[in-house]
């Protein structure tokens, strides 16, 4: 069998073995977010949404906020599926299954992220499904909805993927989400406009990457961004090159996998 | 051992070294090779540098010096390739508690490129072998000890490997148990695969490996052929079980007798020493022996001896020569 076959087969079964991972603990992955979401249509959208009227373009909050808050579910869940994934195959020691196999490391890193990005997707789905039965939208421009959708999750893949490398205990991939991803979310105009912010406050939301993630797709759906979409994907871009490269080294110099 | 000896060893270590980031010094030079299909045994005390070993010819570990060829494959320039060729079970358990035995082996076949069709033909066949077709499709969690041990053999077999590389792979398993894993692992031997065993189970490496190499701080204390090792004992214990032993023992030639308690009592004598002149001696004092054993284990024995030898003085024999 050739190596590319080989490796064909090993991706398979990772990503195959992440998706029944999902699947299996469907509670813990799928319900939570769609609950969460479901809150924030109903007291932000509705009953706050309601008294604040129209924004940005026309759109009612709702619909303003909806991309936003789909974004915003990708990204975590996305993060949250390859770190506490990767890191519980570290805690038991059941990466050493693949660091023993002759699999190249980047087939390793595709595969986790893979698995990473379907659980992002499928919840992006579910959170748009939901988000359908408090509004209408119309998607504007499909392919840059997906392919936003598609690198924002890659993003937080990535990044996910980075810390459960460091991670040394459960609580390491926690903080990150906490301390780091929550704020910039909240920060990176999923709520609002960052138009509305008065300056310094609106030239530092612009060092925040995901304003850019929440933006394009944002265009994708509404047709409307507070930043330009082709700067939006450099952005994107440019993170997934980087992430990579620090993901593949971290693999090759064996950091927290190999003594 | 097969007639035909191919020309390429399945294992040369080449003066390893091994120095982790808090500066203990694992290996300190290691040396040795294994023929093919040979089962060949890889003994020391904790903390001796067989794990760090086993680590490294298996790129768990980061060698610091040195370099290992898995049948003429190098381990740091040719990774993936010579870890083709290998099959381990580790020490610790290491599969996901949650999945089941039957997706734990063709998930391992997945990951060294063997198509799912291959793989789930491969995992009934070793999980059958092993006894572990009933729980296949159980959480490998509600597994006993000894069923996860025989699972983690299992899963190293799905790439058929042949290196098989076991490090303690019958640790705090019961000897019913013990003995039906010697009875497969012997069976991959006899068809061809070349094994590494580290046990510290003596009496385990003494009936099942041909060759044997004692390791002790990072060094190469011993490495020969176990008859030849065997043949160093010179001196044996026996434990033997008389219908009444007297208080006072009589003194035999060549003979250290002692009394344990009123119906046993041990001999040492030199191997060379006949057994009809001890029970004749014996039996003229009125002891009547009615049964004997061995009181250690010989390779335990010899074991002892070598690791104590190689604290007090620098090593000694084997291939192992530190600078």
């Amino acid at each position: 069998m050739s190596n590319a076959a080989a490796n064909l087969v090993a991706l398979n079964t990772i990503v195959r073995r992440e998706i029944v991972r999902i699947m299996r603990i469907w509670t813990q992955t799928l319900i939570p977010p769609a609950i969460t979401m479901t809150l924030y249509f109903v007291i932000f959208g509705k009953l706050i949404g309601s008294r604040i009227g129209t924004i940005e373009g026309g759109f009612s909050y709702m619909q303003y906020i909806v991309p936003g808050l789909v974004m915003m579910s990708i990204i975590t869940n996305s993060y949250g599926n390859i770190s506490s994934s990767f890191f519980g195959a570290k805690f038991s020691r059941a990466v050493e299954e693949m660091l023993v196999s002759p699999m190249p490391n980047w087939v390793i890193l595709l595969g986790y992220v893979t698995g990473a990005v379907t659980r992002g997707l499928v919840v992006g789905v579910l959170v748009l499904v939901i988000a359908l039965f408090f509004t209408h939208l119309q998607v504007v421009h499909p392919l840059i909805t997906f392919a936003s959708v598609l690198l924002g999750a890659t993003i937080f893949s990535l990044a996910g993927f980075v810390n459960a490398v460091y991670a040394k205990k459960f609580d390491d991939i926690a903080l990150v989400p906490t301390f780091v991803l929550t704020p910039l979310t909240y920060l990176g105009g999923v709520f609002y406009s960052v138009n509305m912010l008065a300056e310094p406050w609106q030239a530092l939301s612009r060092i925040n990457p995901i304003l850019y993630m929440v933006n394009a797709f944002r265009f994708g759906v509404l047709g409307v961004s507070d930043v330009h979409v082709g700067w939006a994907f450099a952005v994107m871009l440019g993170f997934v090159v980087a992430l990579s490269v620090v993901a593949l080294q971290l693999l090759k110099r064996g950091v927290g996998l190999r003594s | 051992m097969s007639p035909h000896v191919p020309s390429v060893p399945a294992l040369v270590v080449d003066n390893l070294r091994k120095t982790y980031a808090n500066g203990v010094e694992a290996l300190k030079g290691v040396s040795l090779t294994v023929q093919p299909g040979d089962f060949f045994a890889l003994l020391g005390p904790n903390g001796a540098g067989k794990s760090t070993l086993i680590g490294i010819l298996s790129s768990l570990v980061n060698s610091t010096g040195g370099d290992a060829q898995v049948f003429g494959v190098s381990v740091n320039k040719q990774r993936n390739e010579a870890m083709k060729l290998i099959g381990l079970v580790p020490q610790e358990i290491n599969f996901n508690q949650f999945e089941k035995p039957f997706d734990i082996c063709v998930n391992e076949a997945g990951f060294y490129g063997i198509p799912r069709r291959i793989a789930a033909v491969r995992a009934e066949k070793y999980l059958k072998e092993l006894r572990l077709w009933d729980k296949a499709q159980h959480q490998a969690r509600m597994l006993s000890g000894g069923m996860k041990r025989r699972l983690m053999i299992a899963r190293a077999m799905m790439n058929e490997p042949k290196l098989l590389i076991l490090d303690e792979p019958t640790a705090g398993v019961d000897i019913e148990i013990r003995r039906s894993m010697w009875q497969f692992v012997s069976g991959i031997n006899a068809a061809g695969t070349t094994v590494i065993l580290t046990t510290h189970y003596l009496e385990e490496a003494e009936q099942l490996c041909r060759n044997i190499a004692i390791i002790d701080h990072g060094t190469i204390v011993e490495n020969t052929t176990m008859k030849q090792l065997l043949a160093t004992l010179d001196v044996e214990t026996f434990v033997l079980d008389a219908a009444r032993v007297p208080a006072e023992l009589p003194a035999l030639p060549g003979v250290s007798l002692r009394r344990v308690d009123e119906h046993t009592l041990e001999a040492e004598m030199a191997r060379s020493h006949d057994l009809n002149s001890l029970f004749a001696a014996l039996s003229a004092h009125g002891i009547t022996v009615t049964s004997m054993r061995n009181k250690t284990n010989r390779l335990e024995e010899l074991f002892v001896r070598l690791v104590e030898n190689g604290r007090s003085e620098p090593a000694r024999g084997g291939q192992e020569k530190v600078a």
